[in-house]
């Protein structure tokens, strides 16, 4: 049997009373750290706490050359992710891997960053489209430096439909975790570059640490808050479109967002 | 040192006046004369004295170059000649024979506008004669003649006066049928050579003299006088007479063009841009007020300026302290000195204008080949082909530890130097490796870095460096992203010989406009669905996107690239590099979100693709040969010719010429390491020999398991040979 397991936002205690159990009775617990992270806490704090030796395994481990799979034939193998546990698309493809070894699989979630956003800024869920990443930019050997742009045109796409955009930033194992701040930064960039008018009055909501007992959730125009320093990671950006007036009225009582955008609400 | 000063003002006074500049260069098979030729027109300008002029090889600054007797490098003058009561400035390169070092006569007939072909009377055209002219003409370099050495027709051919005209007449005749041969359009348009229109001299640079129609009438000196003047050994007279650096600046001055004649068509045929941009009308009239466009053609190091670029001033005005922006490098460098060569000696002057070849320093991110320009965002010129391709390698090691950090710095100079160099780290090894175009290229370096640059050495036994490619057609076959969430699908085939011409001879490249590009590749027989297809190409291999409409593709095509460019460098039979390979890749399914196609996905699927599929393809080896020329007497051709034979070498031809035999040949540079001894023994030390790299050759077919196999072995790959299936992801 494998158990998916979300281990929630922050640290060893979002984890479910379900999921503890589950990891408690579990013959090998394997857990990965690339596609999220749990900043609040450690591996020594978690397997205190959980009572079991954890594994960490590598994207390699995951992506390419998951033989560790074949334990959870007649074994009970729990993998653990931050966040809940399909969130991160990557990971479906393990479970179809799984069901073709002839294993069973069961999922135990956790909180996502997905639904904490909108608990956070006060923005509404059901009026979120499509999400995006940015990623750090790449050089290749060729000497060629890409920027995606990919998340513009995702939310231009959202905005014209009325629609928020959660944009997610890249953890990268050498180039670090990227900031609200830097995202803001290319974003713009790929304005200057195509000038479709999507980011230059737009508002942008950063949060920082959600999750935790200290998160940092701020509102602003992204031309002014890409100089709000949000402290320490993770971090994720929202890109609102138009604003219902409570969200509106949200943004300014939980997110310091500028009084003038009460007047900016339609509906 | 008088003199010498008195020259550079003259220089100076002649560089603003593009009528009265002629940048020239010498190009020669080896040993027809060339350095000769040079030191006898330095001789004339007033730089060295006659005396010395044919034994001093003033232009051969390297120290190895004179104990070899032969040229390595180009080396640069600037000298002012009189023509029909005018002062004229004539910039010359000089540049090598031996082929090994044939990068250097590529780059320096990028600075050039008009050339003076060189051939030994009694030897005539050689090999090495016809790849110069083709690299000339490639260039839009206008050539005249100078036929050298024709005493040795009458004291050691004993031809009679009407045999030597013959026979000179069949040599012209010859250069004129290559000529044509190699670019008809140019032909047509004048550029045969014409004894009796002024455009071919002949003499003996050894004996100072030479003469031309033109020169004839000038001085009254006849064809006949001349033959009795060579045949009583008076040539001294005749060097008073009619001295060569009259007759061959004359008809230089005269037939080859100025930079105002010569830099539209030029400018065509190096830079791809828009000609009625402003920098292409500066470039085309040779404006000195015009935005700054200069090639860079060489690198040498100077003990205390550093990095000197020397190259050809297209446009625009050199002067210290100007920032300029150096081809595919984003930050400015800053001028410092300017200056024109005088030989070995480097001389500064105020400012270059355009038209002038130019020596310049403070350019450090400049490489042989770079754009040096006051423009951030002009296209820069074509790169410069070589002829040959690096095809010997020797790793290279400090003899004491301390040095290998001054090592690793010399391996960076010598490679800026020498461009036809290749220097790479193996990463598994750590071995720094030297490639070049042939055991004595590489011999030459390595010397040089221990005398030059005062690193003690040890280098490994030379070892070829072969190409993999494909024999047949395989695909699609599919790449997966290690996240498995974007596929590739490619399809893989042997290049068309036709397009890999174009390639190599620099016809087509990703720089041109596309339609250009296109109409190219469809007037050599390609499909015009993959004419407008092609993204890349990388050496002779080139990749296609068959695709459609794929969202996302646009932006993760680089990565796909990069994945076609590692399988180029280091193909999945050996990792040798790849030659004549056609990608295509047909469908891709991408991610929506980019994190999830990004570097670490895309890369390696593109790859695994393309690896899985030339596996499937009848990948091989091929292997590169050089022809070997041998001139030896009668008694020792037998033992020539085994040598030749023992190494799976083919005789082309054989021909005599009194009691010498000329054989032509070639054979694979694998086995050709040791056959200078060997042939030294074999002909008691009377055979004369050079090589030309003569492409690569399909490895016969029972060596190509164990050749792979060693080569895996020495890169620390696993020795059992890969199969499609290692490269393909469940």
């Amino acid at each position: 049997m494998l158990y998916f397991v979300g281990l929630g936002l922050f640290d060893e205690t979002d984890i479910s009373l379900k999921g503890l159990r589950t990891i408690q009775n579990a013959d090998k617990v394997y857990v990965e750290f690339y596609t999220s992270n749990l900043l609040g806490t450690d591996i020594e704090k978690m397997e205190e706490l959980y009572q079991k030796k954890i594994h960490v395994l590598t994207r390699e481990d995951v992506e390419q050359h998951p033989d560790w799979l074949h334990e959870a034939k007649d074994k009970d193998v729990v993998f653990l992710t931050g966040g809940d546990t399909m969130v991160s698309t990557t990971h479906v493809d393990l479970r179809l891997r799984a069901i073709d070894l002839g294993i069973n699989t069961a999922l135990i979630h956790g909180a996502s960053i997905a639904s904490a956003i909108c608990g956070l800024s006060g923005l509404q869920n059901y009026r979120f489209g499509k999400s995006a990443t940015v990623p750090h930019p790449y050089t290749s050997s060729r000497g060629k430096t890409i920027i995606s742009e990919t998340p513009y045109d995702t939310i231009k796409m959202n905005m014209e439909n009325g629609l928020h955009t959660a944009v997610f930033l890249d953890i990268d194992k050498d180039r670090g975790f990227m900031t609200v701040n830097r995202a803001l930064e290319l974003l713009l960039e790929m304005e200057s570059r195509r000038s479709e008018g999507v980011m230059e009055n737009c508002l942008a909501v950063g949060i920082a640490r959600a999750g935790s007992e200290n998160p940092t959730v701020r509102a602003d125009f992204a031309l002014s808050l890409i100089d709000v320093d949000l402290g320490a990671p993770l971090h994720i950006l929202v890109i609102p479109a138009s604003l219902h007036f409570i969200e509106a009225e949200a943004l300014v009582k939980l997110a310091d967002a500028p009084k003038e955008i009460l007047h900016l609400t339609e509906a | 040192m008088g003199r010498r000063k008195k020259m550079v003002e003259r220089v100076e006074a002649l560089m603003g006046n593009p009528e009265m500049i002629r940048n020239i260069g010498i190009v020669a098979h080896i040993d027809h004369g060339k350095t000769t030729l040079s030191d006898n027109l330095l001789a004339g300008a007033g730089m060295i004295s006659t005396e010395l002029a044919g034994r001093q090889l003033f232009m051969d600054s390297d120290e190895e170059e004179q104990e070899r007797g032969i040229t390595i490098d180009s080396a640069n003058v600037s000298m002012v000649h009189e023509y029909d009561g005018k002062s004229y400035l004539i910039n010359l390169i000089d540049t090598p024979g031996h082929v090994d070092f044939g990068g250097d006569v590529t780059r320096a007939m990028r600075a050039v506008d008009g050339a003076v072909v060189v051939i030994d009377a009694v030897e005539g055209t050689m090999p090495q004669t016809e790849t110069v002219l083709r690299q000339a003409l490639k260039e839009h370099v206008r050539p005249v003649l100078f036929i050298n050495k024709v005493d040795r027709l009458i004291n050691e051919l004993q031809v009679d006066a009407q045999e030597m005209q013959i026979r000179l007449g069949k040599l012209i005749d010859h250069v004129n049928k290559l000529i044509k041969g190699m670019n008809e359009e140019r032909y047509n348009a004048g550029w045969r050579v014409d004894a009796a229109n002024g455009t071919v001299a002949f003499g003996s640079a050894l004996y100072n003299w030479a003469i031309s129609v033109p020169m004839m009438q000038k001085t009254g000196i006849s064809f006949g006088d001349v033959f009795n003047y060579c045949r009583d050994e008076d040539m001294k007279i005749l060097g008073e007479k009619c001295p060569l650096h009259e007759a061959v600046n004359d008809m230089v001055i005269r037939y080859l063009p100025s930079p105002i004649d010569a830099q539209e068509g030029r400018v065509s045929a190096i830079w791809h841009g828009d000609k009625s941009s402003d920098i292409g009308k500066s470039m085309v009239s040779a404006d000195p007020n015009g935005d700054l466009a200069f090639m860079v053609t060489d690198i040498s190091m100077d003990p205390h300026a550093g990095e000197v670029a020397t190259g050809r001033l297209f446009s625009g005005s050199l002067s210290r302290g100007m920032e300029v922006y150096v081809s595919g490098v984003s930050n400015t460098n800053r001028v410092q000195q300017v200056g024109v060569f005088m030989g070995p000696e480097r001389l500064e002057v105020n400012g270059i204008p355009a038209g002038n070849i130019a020596a310049v320093t403070g350019l450090r991110d400049a490489i042989v080949g770079s754009t040096v320009t006051t423009l951030e965002d002009m296209l820069p010129f074509e790169s410069i082909k070589h002829a040959s391709e690096p095809v010997v390698t020797v790793a290279v090691e400090a003899k004491h530890m301390k040095d290998l950090p001054k090592l690793v710095e010399v391996l960076r100079q010598v490679a800026k130097e020498d461009p036809t160099l290749k220097i790479t780290l193996d990463e598994e090894t750590g071995e720094h490796l030297m490639a070049g175009m042939g055991e004595l290229h590489l011999e030459v370096i390595a010397h040089r870095i221990e005398r030059d640059k005062g690193v003690e050495i040890s280098t490994t036994p030379p070892i070829v460096v072969y190409r993999e490619t494909i024999r047949g057609t395989a695909g699609p076959v599919e790449g997966k992203s290690p996240n498995r969430h974007n596929r590739f699908y490619v399809v893989v085939e042997p290049l068309e010989e036709s397009i890999i011409e174009l390639i190599r001879n620099g016809d087509i490249s990703m720089r041109m406009p596309e339609l250009e590009r296109r109409e190219k590749l469809i007037a050599a027989g390609l499909h015009k669905d993959e004419a407008k297809k092609i993204v890349n190409i990388n050496e002779t291999n080139a990749y296609f996107d068959m695709t459609k409409g794929i969202q996302y593709l646009n932006e993760t095509m680089e990565l796909i690239l990069e994945g076609f460019t590692e399988v180029m460098k280091g193909g999945p039979l050996s990792k040798e590099p790849c030659m004549g390979v056609k990608v295509k890749l047909m469908d891709a399914k991408l991610h929506e979100d980019a994190v999830h196609r990004g570097p670490a996905q895309v890369i390696p699927a593109s790859r695994q693709s393309i690896q899985a599929a030339m596996l499937m393809a009848d990948d091989t080896l091929m292997e590169p040969y050089q022809k070997v020329f041998i001139q030896v007497p009668q008694d020792h051709m037998g033992g020539a010719a085994k040598e030749i034979q023992g190494r799976r070498g083919v005789i082309l031809d054989m021909t005599s010429e009194g009691d010498t035999t000329i054989i032509e040949s070639k054979a694979p540079v694998s086995e050709l390491f040791g056959f200078a001894g060997d042939v030294r023994s074999a002909t008691e030390g009377r055979a004369m020999w050079s090589t030309e790299f003569a492409g690569f050759e399909p490895l016969p077919a029972n060596l190509i398991k164990e050749v792979v196999s060693n080569i895996r072995e020495r890169k620390g790959l696993k020795a059992d040979l890969p199969q499609a299936s290692d490269f393909m992801s469940l």
